[in-house]
């Protein structure tokens, strides 16, 4: 199939806030590609600039925050450089994007039919209002909602919270766009109505082929959905990798320190768990090396000074630590 | 494991909140929680999971009479603080020394008008705990390093913490009056993954210190599992099941149980992928007239006539392990 081509790349992105207390690096510098009909988690804790990546994917990037380097090619084209008309006609049709709160998202005022058709009419499918009106039904059949011919001219407080994401999710796919990024989709949401949800993503994925981009903190979600992960710290990317090699080989130890600290359900011992120590950065006064540095077990000096390289680790494996330039070069730690 | 001391019991234990009918003058209730008996053993950290809405945070506000209960009986260390029949209603406040509570949300919780150190001394004045100022200063510099934070913090206002720092602040609050029990009230679910395992440790580390009793409420099976030596699974205001902690992980009886756990994911791709869940249809019925019978019958895979009729009480199905569940009577 398809497999190989890249869809979506993103080289040496660089957003920044401009706040009165100065400049903010919310994402500085990451890179990453994503190939078609692949699903790709972004992990991280809040403020970890994951968020903001996505939206600059999207062009739904607010003010203070601009994009101050880099690049976003969506099948061979610069996303950065469109006008505000094409980026209307790229948002919504070619990518579309789910919130992580769905009240929030859906207008109160409309019914969840009129929201589904305005996305068809907006993008000018040739569709006649009793055609855009079927395929709304049809979509909102195929995201589970029972009783769709009903339900459609209902308004979104008479939904349930599962219900209003699997309406925001048939929403973001009715113009069948080739991207989907899922801004922290089931965070809101009660783990038995997550675990629906996950299913019916899955479930989507698989028969429409579209890929995904999946933001999330919950590592648990990440290994059920995954093909390939993306761990961020601090506006970094840290370590990205298959999901299976991020799991059972992570290399990174802020990848290694997230795992350690997260209690599984299927654990035997009641070990004791291994927290990170410190607080998260502040990214007003980020520190001159690493990121991850003033947290680390096993920082070393250089880590302080400068910045670490991405090392590759394994196939398609990368992470960014000085540890594994240390251990492929030597002792390189002079530099 | 635990001498089995019974340090708290709750029986039958109601709390309705009166909400607007849709006619003049009718009132209707929310069932928030309905009919729960459980007892806590000293020493021991039950925990409580289940949906948003099933009544955990209401049970562990009402067994501290943060809420008043409408009916039920509440003994503590053998005395009882409160009882519907009997018209027993005691005065907390000697109460509310031995026990306390941490919140959910620490900035919500944290007046953000007051230093730090005068939050954490206003429970010490309350309860005179301390006779001068030295003592009160000294003693609040102790509970601030117990908690992991540093003396000079005392002077600052909540604002200038982060989210893992106030919640350390709400536990020295909480533990400044030397309580024996406290209900955690989701005390990490509102922080990040990095320091809730921090929060954690540090909780299991008081208690060993201290003694603590804990109720750990928490919607995070995972967590909850590996802090508690008993956990007990809320649905709709009901203790559905009731058991040791790798007992009732490895061996879920209620049905219920079985498809909550099922849906927890596992951060292992090998094992999450290959797991088998069990959905769950629908939504969680609205408290406000709850399904007859077994409140989970309209959710239930394996429903009977019998679970839409007859409402299950919550029986030993094993030593130690309670389920109300009737495919369970065979």
């Amino acid at each position: 199939m398809e497999e190989n081509k890249t869809l979506l790349e993103v080289k040496d992105l660089k957003v920044s806030f401009y706040t009165p207390a100065g400049e903010v690096k919310a994402v500085n510098g990451i890179s990453y590609s994503l190939g078609y009909n692949e699903v790709m988690g972004i992990v991280g804790e809040s403020g970890s600039g994951k968020s903001v990546e996505a939206y600059s994917i999207i062009g739904l990037l607010q003010s203070p925050g601009k994009v101050i380097g880099g690049s976003i090619t969506f099948e061979g084209e610069n996303v950065l450089e469109y006008d505000a008309e094409k980026m209307r006609q790229f948002r919504g049709n070619k990518v579309s994007m789910i919130f992580q709160n769905p009240m929030t998202c859906l207008n109160p005022v409309y019914t969840i039919g009129n929201q589904l058709i305005e996305a068809l009419m907006c993008h000018d499918k040739g569709y006649t209002k009793e055609q855009a009106r079927a395929r709304a039904i049809e979509m909102l059949e195929l995201v589970g909602i029972n009783n769709a011919e009903k339900r459609i001219d209902q308004y979104p407080h008479e939904f349930s919270g599962g219900m209003r994401q699997r309406a925001m999710i048939a929403m973001a796919l009715i113009c069948e766009p080739k991207l989907l990024i899922a801004d922290e989709p089931t965070t809101a949401l009660d783990v038995t109505i997550q675990a629906q949800i996950l299913e019916l993503m899955k479930d989507l994925q698989k028969k429409e082929n579209t890929s995904i981009i999946f933001i999330t903190h919950n590592l648990g979600v990440v290994a059920e959905i995954c093909d390939r992960v993306s761990v961020m710290y601090a506006g970094h990317i840290v370590e990205q990798g298959p999901v299976n090699d991020i799991f059972y080989h992570p290399q990174h130890p802020y990848t290694k320190g997230l795992l350690a600290s997260t209690p599984r359900l299927d654990e035997d011992s009641k070990e004791r768990l291994v927290p990170i120590e410190g607080t998260p950065i502040d990214l007003l006064n980020p520190p001159k090396g690493c990121n991850f540095g003033p947290r680390c077990k096993d920082c070393m000096k250089i880590c302080l000074r400068e910045k670490p390289p991405f090392c590759e680790v394994g196939e398609g494996h990368i992470s960014a630590c000085w540890l594994h330039y240390k251990e492929s070069k030597g002792d390189a730690a002079h530099e | 494991m635990n001498e089995q001391k019974v340090l708290l019991e709750i029986e039958n234990l109601r709390k309705y909140f009166p909400v607007k009918g849709e006619k003049l003058f009718q009132k209707k209730y929310v069932q928030a929680v309905e009919s729960v008996s459980f007892s806590i053993f000293r020493g021991e950290t039950l925990g409580l999971v289940g949906e948003s809405g099933c009544g955990k945070t209401t049970l562990g506000r009402t067994i501290i009479r943060l809420y008043e209960p409408t009916s039920g009986r509440i003994v503590y260390d053998g005395t009882p603080i409160y009882d519907s029949e009997q018209k027993i209603s005691v005065d907390m406040l000697p109460y509310r020394r031995k026990m306390q509570i941490i919140f959910q949300d620490p900035s919500a919780s944290l007046d953000p008008r007051m230093t730090v150190g005068e939050i954490v001394g206003e429970a010490l004045d309350i309860h005179k705990l301390c006779t001068n100022k030295t003592e009160r200063r000294e003693r609040i510099n102790t509970l601030l390093d117990e908690v992991g934070l540093n003396t000079e913090h005392a002077n600052r206002f909540p604002h200038e913490f982060s989210g893992g720092q106030q919640q350390r602040v709400g536990i020295a609050r909480a533990l400044a009056v030397e309580p024996e029990f406290i209900v955690c009230d989701e005390p990490i679910s509102a922080l990040d993954v990095s320091i809730q395992s921090q929060v954690v440790n540090m909780l299991e580390d008081l208690q060993v210190e201290k003694h603590l009793t804990y109720l750990f409420i928490a919607h995070d099976i995972s967590v909850v599992r590996h802090i508690s030596n008993r956990i007990g699974v809320m649905y709709l205001g009901q203790m559905v099941e009731l058991a040791e902690s790798y007992e009732l992980c490895s061996h879920p009886v209620h049905p219920y149980t079985q498809s909550l756990l099922s849906a927890v994911p596992i951060p292992d791709p090998d094992v999450t992928r290959a797991r088998q869940r069990i959905l769950l249809e629908g939504d969680i019925p609205s408290p406000l007239n709850p399904p007859t019978g077994c409140r989970f019958h309209t959710r239930c895979p394996y429903a009977t006539e019998r679970c839409r009729q007859e409402q299950p009480k919550l029986k030993e199905q094993s030593p130690g392990h309670f389920a109300a569940c009737h495919l369970l009577d065979g």
